[in-house]
C-alpha cells in the first residue's frame, strides 16, 4: 500500500519493535512478580500493548481489519482482568475467615 | 503529507510512552506504584497509537472504530485498577518501605496492621 521508504512505514517498524521489547519487559515482571496481584497488573499490561501492536500493525500492514481484532481483544482482556481479580479477592477473603475460625479454635470458644 | 508525519509522529509518541510504562512495570518498587505505571502510561500509549490510525486512513468508520477503541479503554482501565487494587490490598501486599501513609492501614485487617 505504500512505499518502502515512506515515513509511516519506518515509524511503523519502530513502533513495532518499541512494542514488541515492551512486551517483553512486561512479561518478565509477569515471571518475577513476588505476588499474585504483580502478575495480574502484568497480563494487564501485556493485554494493553497488544491491543496497541494490532493497531500498529493495521497501519503498518494497510489491513483495517485488525482494528476489529483490537477491540475485540480489548474486551476479552477486561473480562479475564475483572475474573482474575475478583479471583484474588475471593481467595483472600476466604483465607482471613479461615484465620479468623483458627484464632476462635486457639481460644477455646 | 501532513496525515503522513502526524501519524509517524503519534506512533513514535504511543510507542514511546509504552516502553515507558513497560518500564515502570519492570522497575518500580511495589505493587500499587507498579499499577500507577500500567494503567496511566499504557493506556496513553495505546490510545495515542489508535489516534495514529484514525489519522492514518482519515475514513469515518475506521476513525469511529478508533474512538470507540479509545473510549472503551478509557473506561475499562480504571475499572480494573479499582478492582486490583482493592483486592491487591485485601490480599496483603506489602507496601515499600518510604510508603508513610497508609489510610487503610486497620481498615481492612483490624488488629493485624504489620503486613
Amino acid at each position: 500500500m505504500l512505499g518502502e521508504s515512506s515515513l509511516v512505514v519506518l515509524a511503523g517498524r519502530l513502533a513495532l519493535g518499541v512494542l514488541l521489547v515492551s512486551i517483553f519487559l512486561a512479561l518478565a515482571r509477569l515471571i518475577r512478580g513476588p505476588d499474585a496481584a504483580d502478575r495480574i497488573i502484568a497480563l494487564d499490561l501485556v493485554s494493553v500493548l497488544i491491543v496497541a501492536f494490532l493497531a500498529t500493525y493495521s497501519i503498518y500492514s494497510g489491513e483495517t481489519s485488525f482494528l476489529d481484532v483490537a477491540i475485540g481483544y480489548a474486551l476479552i482482556a477486561f473480562l479475564g482482568t475483572v475474573a482474575l481479580a475478583r479471583f484474588l479477592m475471593r481467595s483472600a477473603i476466604r483465607r482471613s475467615e479461615n484465620a479468623n475460625l483458627a484464632d476462635k479454635v486457639s481460644n477455646g470458644e | 503529507m501532513v496525515n503522513e508525519i502526524l501519524t509517524a509522529l503519534l506512533l513514535v509518541l504511543g510507542s514511546l510512552f509504552s516502553f515507558i510504562a513497560a518500564l515502570g512495570m519492570l522497575r518500580l518498587p511495589d505493587t500499587v506504584i507498579r499499577m500507577h505505571a500500567a494503567t496511566k502510561a499504557g493506556t496513553l500509549g495505546a490510545g495515542l497509537i489508535l489516534i495514529a490510525e484514525a489519522f492514518f486512513y482519515a475514513e469515518s468508520g475506521i476513525t469511529l472504530r478508533a474512538l470507540a477503541a479509545i473510549l472503551f479503554l478509557l473506561l475499562t482501565a480504571p475499572v480494573a485498577a479499582h478492582l486490583i487494587g482493592r483486592a491487591a490490598y485485601y490480599s496483603g501486599i506489602r507496601l515499600w518501605k518510604k510508603t508513610w501513609i497508609d489510610q487503610l492501614k486497620d481498615r481492612y485487617h483490624p488488629g493485624q496492621s504489620d503486613r
